[in-house]
């Protein structure tokens, strides 16, 4: 019995994660806007139900019950495919995500690799979706996003090495068993400050959003795209935004770890969901305050700024390790 | 970068701002009272009609929304027999309450006035007429302008004063 029990563990915790993910992608959306009202001395969307909450299923309808609809000079193929991509490659990512102590899905000891593979597999979403739309504005939002993933891609994997350096191992659970005494946003302060750069350029939200762009390129590569193959791309979006958080929180922030100097006094679990709330709503700060950079800027700030920091945080670090290890 | 972070500190520090909004249906703003809605006939203190048809209103609203027609009393005095306002038309100017030399047509400050029906916009005088005298609680237009009877003629009675030529008054 109890084997037959490990053994569907990961399958229920996998259908938990499926359902959890898009319910939590959904409550998103209604309480990013309830947050930026607050900071922007509105109240946001509150009329439908308790705050506001009936909102997420008041918006779901409306997308479902819309025209589902493929433009006649689209490439229909790609078109449909698009948008399933970006949530099956993030829904992918929160397989090695360790929750809480045994409570994961796979703890592979490649898994930083693995999440890094899923969120460029997700540039394939955008791209493709830009592509078949046959549009210039989606075509220049899909060239925009594959410009702004890949050169982001290379540091946000860099900016991990330090820590992998550090804990000698690639596995998620190790990571998070290393930062026991002191978590790796103050030893790793630099690879924080890239990581949470790329990451929100990876998940291209505001103020990277630059493959949207409203403001200039209509909606940018989901021009063209209505109803639930819309909402899917957002779907995928907000997941991309909740994975990021919860990588930055079990990477830097001691995952299902308590702080060192308070103790572990809340559940495993508790602790994990308060510090990926928190990075939530700092996300979200980001949106409501820091405007979009202009293209090149966006481009010249990750070469010229943030790969050099990169590469002297991997320097400083590997030197501090091996003096250490010399000593 | 540090203008960066400035700027996200003073958006947070905006989580214990009051929020601007007034959450309208149950929250009601407070509207002076000249403030220039929904437009109404008023009455005189005795309950006549104020209204004596002389069109200047018509004549100066820059919209054209105001369409009237004149008629006649057994006893000489003006009336319109018809008073018609297309709201969807008015832009709420407020220059025919300005024009009107008897306090007759006058603003409220009433807004909600939605219709799904555009000819539900379309005000008849027996829509636009009210009870009450409006803004000016003791005028009466006749009381001031004087009135000619079948007696006497306008401002030979006692305490009346003869009506000013204006034409005189040109320089």
């Amino acid at each position: 019995m109890s084997e037959l029990m490990s053994e569907l563990m990961p399958v229920l915790l996998a259908l938990t994660i499926l359902v959890g993910g898009v319910g939590l992608a959904a409550v998103m959306t209604w309480w990013e806007r309830r947050l930026l009202g607050f900071w922007q001395d509105r109240l946001g969307p509150n009329r439908l139900g308790p705050f506001g909450i009936g909102q997420v299923a008041a918006d779901m309808i409306k997308l479902l019950f819309k025209d589902d609809w493929v433009p006649p000079f689209a490439d229909k193929v790609v078109f449909i495919f698009a948008p399933t991509a970006i949530v099956v490659a993030m829904m992918m990512g929160f397989a090695v995500v360790p929750f809480a102590p045994n409570t994961y899905i796979i703890d592979v000891n490649i898994g930083l690799l693995f999440f890094l593979g899923m969120t460029s597999l997700a540039v394939y979403s955008v791209l493709l979706g830009g592509l078949a739309s046959n549009n210039k504005y989606a075509l220049l939002g899909g060239l925009r996003s594959a410009a702004q993933m890949v050169s982001y891609e290379v540091f946000m994997g860099l900016s991990l090495m330090g820590i992998v350096m550090m804990t000698g191992s690639f596995s998620l659970v190790d990571i998070v068993q290393a930062q026991t005494n002191v978590w790796f946003c103050f030893s790793q302060v630099l690879g924080l400050l890239v990581f949470v750069v790329a990451g929100i350029a990876e998940s291209h939200r505001l103020p990277f959003d630059l493959p949207e762009a409203e403001h200039e390129l209509t909606a940018g590569f989901h021009t063209e795209y209505g109803g639930m193959k819309f909402a899917m791309f957002m779907l995928g979006e907000y997941l991309g935004l909740i994975l990021i958080a919860c990588m930055i929180t079990t990477l830097f922030f001691g995952g299902w770890l308590g702080p060192a100097f308070i103790g572990h006094w809340l559940p495993p679990f508790v602790w994990f969901s308060l510090k990926v709330f928190l990075v939530i709503c700092f996300f979200v700060l980001l949106r409501a305050a820091i405007p979009r950079p202009r293209y090149d800027q966006l481009m010249s700030l990750g070469w010229k700024v943030m790969l050099p920091i990169t590469l002297v945080n991997l320097l400083v670090t590997g030197a501090i390790l091996l003096w250490m290890e010399g000593a | 970068m540090l203008s960066q972070l400035q700027t996200m500190w003073t958006i947070l520090k905006h989580t214990f701002t009051k929020a601007e909004t007034v959450q309208y249906p149950e929250e009601q703003p407070y509207l002076a009272p000249r403030y220039r809605g929904r437009i109404v006939l008023t009455r005189d203190p005795d309950g006549e009609e104020r209204c004596v048809a002389c069109n200047l209103c018509a004549a100066v609203c820059p919209v054209d929304c105001i369409a009237l027609q004149k008629d006649t009393r057994e006893d000489g005095s003006w009336y319109p027999e018809f008073f018609r306002i297309n709201f969807s038309r008015c832009i709420m100017c407020g220059m025919c309450e300005e024009a009107c030399p008897t306090y007759a047509i006058q603003l409220t400050p009433d807004f909600e006035m939605c219709e799904y029906d555009r000819q539900s916009m379309v005000y008849e005088k027996e829509h636009l007429l009210i009870n009450g005298v409006g803004k000016y609680p003791g005028y009466n237009f006749y009381r001031v302008s004087g009135l000619k009877t079948a007696y006497k003629d306008k401002g030979e009675a006692k305490n009346e004063a003869r009506p000013i030529d204006v034409r005189s008054l040109l320089p």
